[in-house]
């Protein structure tokens, strides 16, 4: 069961709010029925599930709604139709003690603006949530401090939160958010006011604490490198509807319009592309052949390099044609000229962190897994291509293609 | 040419039938208040004259700066020594009792304004109506529900006082910003954790101006109240204007202004004195 199930929400500002939900059944268009009916589309029939432990990201430019989508999560907005379900139970039915328990126990929210209650001290803003449920004061500044902690805040319980710069202050939003212990995590645009290094290190101290925490995270941005960075899958809004929702990888190589085509051409993909995404399948040969054998499957695939791998296709070393020459002429084994210094990189290694490794190399780069099972390689055309957004045509994504072949 | 339209009438049949039907209510009423002023009466004029001026000009200082604390050491002095003290005793008294009712009342009906529009619009013209209408036309039905005397006085003074009050305080509580409502919600508070929690501290500046503005209004009606009955030194100043006296009516003015600034900077700091 996903933790978050989001059925049909539709969200109309306005008054009489049914007269368009019918139009946007027939596919109406958000500026048509502004135009007939004066109401306003801020939610088109969302549907998208949240796993637990995922960070989903809610990405648009402003105006398509994602703000709207996540107050609609918690019913800070009421929806005008749709179901959400957490764990569940549909939250649009539940009455008004129903709903506070919800928000008291399993969605802590994160605001763009920090909000923090500018009366109370860095503690007792922490603590806010664990009061509104009667916690005594002793346990609720307790966990209070320890979630402060979590986000490098030890030490500023007393200060007021317009004595601490902005990112401290997201940090003790963030930290409020989490003395509760709630399942699910609500951001929205929680790091966009501040500053871009700011940024940078609230990101990764994101992750970081997500790496332990493993909460259910829904992190609303305008910033597509942003979501591309956070985000384990991305929902694309646009005009109130959710136009795509994939993995980073799946939203830059396989956009589902020319909305999101236009979204994602200025991106950075030496940032999101990984090894696997361009290398190619490696041409591959065991020990106990000998040199005329390595010679002729050179010939025969138009390669001057051959990866040598064991049975269970571990990396040994990589042969050059040169070396197999020399082999054949002076009547040595394969293992006698196999060179076993062979640059390699993981499958996940950014295509920006490849570039120095490929140019210098003058054998192919080699991507293996963490065990030292050959995966495949990297040809110095392959990142160019990669580059230019020609992942699937030229080397295919992590697919059969990839993988070694067999002997 | 329409007849006159008999409004006069109407209003005299209104206040009758209030007072043979409610006249239990209005002498309950009448009672409350004419206690709390003796209360207050009391208390002002019980304890010898250097202890209060002692209490006041600390309060001064605890308000603020050094310099009203000063000016409220002087000021009581010259009270005392112009023979107002027992007067203005008397006249802080029904201040203090028409400002304290202001806010019991207007507080709670200011919050009500806040959590709904359509109370707002209902309660707006008639603070409007309250405010505007000569403050000397609701001694008429004051006296004749309360008779004369201190009490009266103080329902007249509480009706133009009133308003900034609830202004104020509906208008602080919508002054917080949506996103610290949000915030409040988003962590399943109930209506009444949010207000206390949030709402009303954030609040509490513009609050307080408000409270500030009514005991002020309270202050100025204090020579109209006197014209029904009220000791202190409004009837002292009314006196001095119909016997044409302008050295007596200038004391008792400038013994008016002094405990006037001297409500007005306490009540301001309380509004303004930071968070922690």
């Amino acid at each position: 069961m996903p933790k978050i199930q989001v059925e049909n929400l539709t969200k109309i500002f306005g008054r009489q709010p049914q007269r368009a939900l019918q139009l946007l059944e027939q596919g109406r268009s958000k500026q048509e029925i502004l135009k007939e009916t004066g109401l306003t589309v801020g939610v088109n029939q969302a549907n998208f599930e949240v796993h637990a432990g995922e960070i989903f990201v809610i990405m648009g430019l402003s105006g398509s709604g994602k703000s709207t989508l996540v107050r609609l999560l918690n019913r800070l907005i009421e929806p005008t139709s749709g179901r959400v379900l957490i764990d569940g139970q549909d939250i649009v039915r539940m009455n008004t003690e129903q709903l506070q328990e919800v928000r008291r126990k399993k969605l802590g929210m994160v605001f763009q603006k920090f909000a923090l209650f500018p009366h109370r001290t860095v503690l007792d803003n922490a603590a806010y949530g664990l009061e509104v449920q009667n916690v005594p004061k002793a346990e609720r500044e307790k966990k209070a401090q320890e979630s402060l902690a979590l986000v490098g805040l030890a030490g500023w319980e007393k200060s007021y939160p317009d004595q601490l710069s902005g990112g401290m202050q997201q940090r003790v939003g963030l930290a409020r958010a989490l003395a509760n212990e709630p399942d699910v995590l609500l951001m929205d645009e929680a790091f966009s006011a501040l500053d871009p290094l700011i940024r940078k290190d609230m990101q990764d101290e994101l992750l970081e604490l997500q790496s332990s925490m493993q909460k259910t995270i829904i992190f609303i941005t305008h910033d597509l490198d942003e979501a591309l960075k956070i985000g384990d899958r991305i929902a694309l809004m646009k005009d109130g509807a959710v136009v795509q929702v994939g993995s980073p990888e799946e939203i830059l190589t396989n956009p589902a319009n020319e909305y999101v085509e236009r979204f994602v051409e200025d991106v950075d993909r030496s940032k999101i592309l990984s090894a696997e995404h361009v290398m190619k399948r490696a041409e591959t040969i065991t020990l106990d052949r000998g040199p005329r054998v390595a010679l002729q499957l050179m010939r025969d695939r138009g390669v001057s390099t051959l990866y040598v791998v064991d049975k269970r296709k571990m990396l040994l070393g990589v042969l050059t044609a040169d070396a197999v020459n020399e082999a054949k002429q002076e009547g040595k084994t394969l293992e006698d000229v196999l060179r076993k210094e062979v640059p390699t990189v993981g499958p996940q290694t950014l295509l920006n962190d490849l570039f120095d490794l490929v140019a210098f190399s003058d054998v192919p780069v080699a991507v293996v897994e963490e065990q030292g099972k050959l995966l495949g390689v990297i040809v110095k055309g392959a990142v160019l291509g990669g580059l230019a957004g020609k992942v699937n045509q030229e080397t295919g994504l992590p697919t059969d293609e990839g993988q070694v072949k067999e002997q | 040419m329409i007849p006159k339209l008999p409004l006069d009438e109407w209003v005299e049949t209104i206040v009758d039938v209030l007072d043979d039907k409610l006249g239990f209510l209005f002498d309950l009423i009448s009672a409350g208040i004419g206690g709390t002023v003796d209360l207050f009466h009391f208390i002002l004029t019980g304890l010898p004259f250097w202890v209060l001026l002692i209490v006041f000009t600390l309060l001064a200082y605890r308000a603020g700066k050094l310099s009203i604390a000063l000016f409220t050491f002087i000021g009581l002095l010259l009270i005392q020594n112009l023979g107002y003290w027992e007067h203005s005793m008397q006249t802080l008294a029904l201040v203090l009792t028409a400002g304290l009712i202001s806010v019991v009342i207007g507080i709670p009906v200011g919050i009500w304004c806040a959590r709904k529009d359509a109370v707002q619009n209902v309660i707006t013209p008639m603070l409007d109506f309250m405010q505007t209408m000569p403050a000397f036309v609701y001694l008429i039905p004051a006296i004749f529900f309360f008779g004369l005397g201190q009490v009266p006085g103080v329902i007249a003074s509480v009706i133009f006082a009133m308003p900034p009050t609830i202004r104020l305080t509906n208008l602080g509580i919508r002054q917080v910003p949506s996103d610290l409502i949000e915030a409040a919600d988003s962590f399943g508070s109930t209506y009444f954790q949010k207000l206390f929690k949030v709402q009303l501290p954030i609040a509490k500046t513009t609050m307080m101006a408000g409270i500030n503005q009514s005991i002020m209004l309270a202050l100025s009606m204090v020579v109209i109240a006197s014209m029904i009955g009220a000791k202190g030194l409004g009837a002292d100043v009314y006196r001095a204007v119909t016997q044409i006296k302008i050295g007596e009516g200038f004391e008792a003015g400038l013994a008016i202004v002094i405990i006037a600034i001297l409500l007005d900077r306490i009540t301001q700091s309380v509004g303004k004195r930071k968070n922690a």
